[in-house]
């Protein structure tokens, strides 16, 4: 197994295992306790955690800091990047700084526009975008440079992933767009949510015309929905998000007090499907402000116990 | 073309209030065109910011005036007498007309009337949009002819994000999608694959990031 890093979700993917990984967002406070106990929930049943940086332009505890507070815990974080809010000085610093704690893992992402946070006002940067950044990343990772083309003493180890949005338009590019990040420096990719499993499974088959499963491990991401209520949100307020009708169907025909219990079973059954389909390296369960759910769709879905490398 | 609006009247009569005598200002190029700082307007301006005065019983010397350009010496001539006999500017000109008067005339209060607004185009009589942020490095060669620097909310040089949904921007549902339009004109011109090639990190040192910039042609002095 030729790993390039010392990231354990690397070894995991790269011996042919089907990875787990879940994300907790930071709370909007300096309590570490939060994201800790977030953690403690999950933790048994999932490869790595990956850690929002300021997910919908919300403001919160940085990424970084939270990452190192589960790095302390002994477990395997996720260090996600967006280029919204800092430029290249300030994105190579925070690669050292968390490489200098053992992180190991980041995902590359351009981040949603700040009018949709509590800094409406505010200025973005993107000196970079998601590409750029993964470019970036590898170059003083493989390289041992920083941007500028001076040598970096001790270069950092991260293994480097980047989100793909499937769902979103124009689909015809959404495949080449995938290969572009692969050749931008993506080793692993997490999906947006997929709700609509025929067309993930179309862009997928587009996906193994090209071979790029086999240039990347690709995580399908999943949510599970606690209501009809959320899932119609999802469906008609959240840019990229594409939610059929037939479930929101599916949801609302059961009393209320049972759908958080069918949004779980939706979940577990999207990934039952998704395990068979070929190209498929794991599952990205990103159950929002749910963590306790995890272990139980992680443990119905036959994903436990978590391998050890 | 530069693209201005007028500020709110409150706001210009808040600048103006405490002087005796004023010049509303037009500039009767760019900002002519989308009907806001022109000499015309200026004209309009003023009677507006005299009737203001009325209303508000102050006594001001409101006058009007304007030339071609105000952000070249030579079209200053004929304004020269009006301009020597006010106390204060209020220039309908873009910032840079505003500024260049405001050093030109060194004794003399220069106000805004506009909010400079962006480098764009007239789609069509009444609907201007923004096309250029004056990077100082092209791209337009490589993204089909449409900038996604002045154009996409993120300046995003390697296509659409994830919130691209139905041709229209994740900010705004009246914003086209700048990638959306990129890889429709390169469909046109059968040159996706130039979609799939990485664009590198840019290098901002011809933008605003670089400072002041300025661009000489000796050549051309005299």
């Amino acid at each position: 197994m030729n790993v390039k890093t010392p990231s354990k979700l690397e070894k995991i993917l790269r011996s042919g295992q089907l990875a787990v990984t879940s994300e907790c967002g930071p709370p909007r406070g300096s309590n570490a306790e939060e994201i800790k106990h977030k953690a403690e929930l999950i933790k048994n049943h999932v490869d790595a955690i990956n850690i929002t940086d300021n997910q919908t332009s919300v403001t919160r505890l940085c990424s970084l800091a939270a990452c190192i507070h589960l790095k302390l815990m002994g477990l395997e974080p996720v260090l996600q990047m967006v280029t919204r809010d800092r430029n290249r000085i300030a994105l190579q610093s925070d690669i050292l700084g968390a490489a200098s704690f053992n992180i190991n893992n980041m995902l590359c992402l351009s981040g949603d526009h700040q009018s949709f946070g509590d800094c409406g006002p505010g200025q973005n940067v993107h000196d970079l975008d998601s590409m750029q950044l993964l470019q970036l990343v590898r170059m003083m990772r493989d390289e041992g440079k920083f941007a500028g083309g001076d040598a970096i003493k001790t270069p950092p180890k991260l293994f480097v992933g980047a989100a793909a949005n499937p769902f979103a338009d124009p689909f015809e590019i959404r495949v080449p767009r995938l290969a572009k990040k692969i050749a931008a420096g993506a080793e692993f990719i997490q999906t947006q949510c997929i709700y609509n499993l025929d067309k993930f499974e179309e862009w997928m088959k587009l996906v193994r015309e090209r071979g790029l499963h086999e240039k990347v491990f690709i995580l399908a991401g999943l949510t599970p929905m606690k209501s009809a209520g959320m899932a119609r949100y999802m469906k008609n307020r959240v840019p990229g998000m594409d939610v059929p009708e037939e479930l929101v169907k599916r949801l609302a025909g059961v009393p209320k007090e049972k759908q958080p219990e069918e949004g779980i079973k939706v979940c577990i059954e999207s990934i039952q499907r998704l395990k068979e389909l070929p190209g498929i390296s794991g599952f990205h369960i990103m159950a929002i402000e749910w963590e306790e759910k995890v272990p139980e769709i992680v443990e119905a879905s036959g994903l436990f116990p978590r391998p050890t490398v | 073309m530069i693209v201005g609006q007028q500020k709110p009247l409150d706001e210009l009569w808040d600048m103006i209030k405490g002087h005796k005598s004023v010049l509303v200002f037009g500039c009767n190029t760019c900002v002519a065109v989308c009907q806001q700082g022109g000499n015309k307007e200026a004209e309009v301006l003023a009677s507006l910011l005299r009737m203001k005065a009325t209303q508000e019983g102050v006594t001001i010397d409101i006058i009007n005036g304007g030339i071609e350009r105000q952000c070249e010496h030579e079209f200053f001539e004929s304004a020269q007498e009006q301009i020597q006999n006010v106390e204060a500017i209020l220039s309908t000109a873009c910032g840079i007309g505003v500024q260049f008067m405001a050093e030109k005339y060194p004794d003399k209060h220069l106000y805004p009337g506009l909010n400079t607004t962006f480098l764009g185009a007239v789609e069509k009589f009444g609907l201007y949009t923004e096309r250029c942020q004056a990077c100082g490095q092209c791209v337009l060669g490589i993204t089909g002819g449409i900038c996604p620097i002045s154009r996409c909310a993120k300046r995003l040089m390697n296509g659409p994000c994830g919130g691209s949904t139905k041709g229209k921007c994740e900010i705004n549902k009246d914003l086209d999608c700048a990638w959306q339009l990129i890889i429709d004109r390169l469909k046109t011109l059968n040159r996706m694959d130039d979609y799939e090639k990485v664009i590198p990190m840019k290098d901002w040192s011809t933008d605003r990031a670089g400072g002041p910039r300025k661009f000489v042609r000796e050549d051309i002095q005299v």
